[in-house]
């Protein structure tokens, strides 16, 4: 356990930075420079090396060279990146709010009927103002509508799940139920308002800034501002401390029930900004087109190295593995393959994507093999 | 007589119909070792819990520096310089030493937003551990990939580093083997010649009488006897625990 290179080659660094943790400790540079350079070279190469994130990006890389071998001159003319950006901008702001609660050992399922929910009720009150030609304070009003729906929402779930105690699967299975297949159909009578602002729709949904289309400028800056916070701030520490052990966390003075509260909230929130997102693209509330959001955010998640059990994984993690699984999605449709089997290959990446958490998370403080954790006999022992 | 850092007058605890404390003394005098020893079931734990403010008492008064004080919540004892070492560490494993010995208690770069001082908290957790003789391979390891004897390590670190009165540790040495006992023994000893004083509860006689200045013994939920510990043995104290030594006979038997 002494040995810095299989201490630097840690999972994932649960503190969110990506790799660039162990030259920030300047306190335990040995003496001499030449030494100093080598000692953080290896540090560096170790945790590299050792980041989910790194593995996760080459097989990216290998996907995308795969797809592009299989059909040339397709894959990456007909789905460039910016399109693939475009089809998923929804799912990446949905994914930044899964990643933060998966982290406290939680899950939301919910997601995509909160986006869903937060378009109808924005679109809702910009159809009674203006229509069509809804004015900017109509649609900022509308979306404030929709965002607080999603955000009051999640905090009612986060609520249930840090208070009443039920488990999160639940809640917002029951959440994903209520609002997706019940509030949604209720307001809108089960057909979909295909009357968007078209300020909206020309904006955000089809126009671009400086050449980038705003769905992923606005996703970006999501996934950005979601990961500063995860890695730099108490908000980020808390929620990785709770998800580690939220009784270690409690003892310590963390108020454990109310930052749930906010985790959840905040992942509704987010899905708010995904119903957005989503009605400015499609020009319609989609009410019947987001039953899978939760399984492929989910997914994405999973893949980027978050840990179902808490406690592990980061932001870049989780974009990654949004990337990994459109590009798998995408490449499937251009190399002609019936999109039935894209279920199954988004259902096939989750399994993996959990199978190669569980043994990651191989015994804690040494003792047994670094395959250990590869059998079922150690299902189900997770916590030191 | 100098006056008590902490003192418990009288303390009663019900659980349903089981009284857990039934007017329990306790008295802890600045800098010393104290042990607090009993057999199973004899309110050790309770009378723990009661005075780091983890539970209220039904009744009865505690007292810091003489004075009373009413323990809401662990936070509350916190303000009074009380911590606690918990027999099963209460640690996050996914976490680094340095936002262990931290959490709850983070330092800030830009307090307005809660952006974390990682490079502050991280040179002040290596100097914490120095300054214990405790050696860790990096505070930027997850503690879970730490051993048992390093984890115990961090956790009484982290109450040494910001108790400023008393340190409450439940069995530190129940999960070690020799060397990391004797580490963990050593650090009690560095903790009290600080002045910050150590109240150990123990099932180990011999390690009590190696480390502690004074041994109170709690029986059926109250103090029966209190032992300067040089002038005591194992079988005495083993006597006043189980009930076996008429203590009228004993040394300072209450």
């Amino acid at each position: 356990m002494t040995d810095p290179q299989q201490v630097a080659g840690a999972p994932s660094a649960p503190d969110g930075s990506p790799s660039g943790a162990p030259s920030a400790r300047p306190e335990e540079r040995p003496a001499g420079p030449p030494a100093a350079w080598r000692e953080r070279g290896r540090r560096l190469g170790g945790a590299v090396a050792g980041a989910s994130e790194t593995w996760l990006l080459l097989a990216l890389v290998i996907l995308i060279v795969f797809f592009t071998v299989k059909a040339p001159g397709k894959f990456l003319t007909l789905t460039d990146f910016s399109l693939m950006g475009q089809d998923a901008a929804w799912l990446l702001v949905m994914a930044v709010g899964e990643t933060f609660v998966i982290l406290t050992a939680g899950i939301d399922l919910s997601v995509g009927s909160l986006l869903v929910l937060a378009g109808v009720m924005t679109d809702l009150y910009c159809i009674h103002h203006g229509g069509a030609n809804a004015s900017w304070t109509v649609i900022a009003v509308g979306s404030l509508i929709g965002l607080a729906t999603g955000a009051a929402w999640g905090a009612l779930q986060g609520f249930l799940v840090a208070k009443a105690k039920v488990p999160p699967l639940i809640v917002t299975l029951a959440g994903f139920i209520a609002a997706g297949e019940g509030v949604a159909y209720l307001i809108t009578g089960g057909a979909d308002f295909r009357t968007v602002p078209n300020r909206l729709v020309n904006t955000i949904g089809l126009g671009s800034v400086l050449g980038v289309p705003w769905l992923i400028v606005i996703s970006f800056a999501v996934a950005i501002v979601g990961g500063l916070v995860l890695a730099f701030t108490r908000f980020g520490r808390y929620t990785y401390a709770i998800g580690s052990n939220a009784e270690a966390a409690r003892r310590a003075g963390i108020a454990v029930d109310r930052h749930l509260i906010k985790v959840y909230a905040l992942s509704g929130l987010l899905s708010g900004v995904g119903g957005i997102l989503s009605l400015a693209s499609f020009g319609s509330t989609t009410i019947a087109g987001h039953a899978f959001d939760n399984l492929e955010v989910i997914t994405a998640v999973a893949l980027g190295g978050a840990s179902l059990f808490g406690g592990r994984g980061t932001m870049l993690g989780s974009f990654i593995g949004l990337a990994f699984s459109t590009v798998l999605l995408e490449g499937l449709v251009i190399i002609g393959v019936n999109q039935y089997w894209q279920e199954v290959a988004i259902g096939a990446a989750l399994v993996a994507a959990v199978y190669l958490d569980q043994f990651r998370r191989r015994p804690r403080g040494g003792g047994r093999g670094r395959w250990a954790g590869l059998w079922p006999g150690r299902f189900g022992r997770q916590r030191a | 007589m100098t006056q008590p850092v902490l003192e418990a007058r009288k303390l009663i605890k019900h659980y349903g119909h089981v009284l857990a404390l039934d007017e329990a003394d306790f008295t802890a005098f600045p800098g010393e070792v104290v042990a607090l020893i009993g057999d199973n079931g004899a309110g050790k734990s309770t009378l723990v819990k009661t005075l780091v403010g983890a539970i209220r008492p039904d009744q009865g008064e505690i007292l810091v520096d003489g004075a009373p004080v009413h323990l809401a919540s662990p936070l509350d004892a916190r303000g009074y310089g009380i911590e606690a070492v918990y027999q099963d560490l209460a640690l996050a494993p996914d976490l680094d030493s340095a936002a262990n010995l931290f959490l709850g208690r983070e330092l800030y770069a830009v307090p307005f937003v809660r952006v974390l001082n990682r490079r502050a908290m991280r040179q002040r957790a290596v100097a914490a551990f120095a300054e214990l003789g405790i050696e860790l391979p990096d505070v930027g390891t997850p503690v879970g990939m730490l051993s048992g004897g390093q984890r115990q390590s961090i956790a009484v670190a982290r109450a040494v580093a910001f108790a400023s009165r008393i340190i409450f540790m439940d069995e530190p040495t129940a999960a070690l083997g020799v060397v990391q006992r004797g580490r963990v023994l050593d650090v009690i000893r560095r903790v009290r010649d600080r002045g910050v004083s150590v109240v150990l509860v123990s099932h180990n006689m011999p390690e009590v009488l190696a480390v502690a200045d004074r041994v109170e013994v709690l029986r059926m939920g109250r103090r029966v006897a209190t032992y300067t510990a040089a002038q005591t043995s194992v079988d005495e104290l083993v006597g006043a625990m189980t009930g076996a030594l008429e203590l009228t006979n004993g040394g300072q038997a209450q």
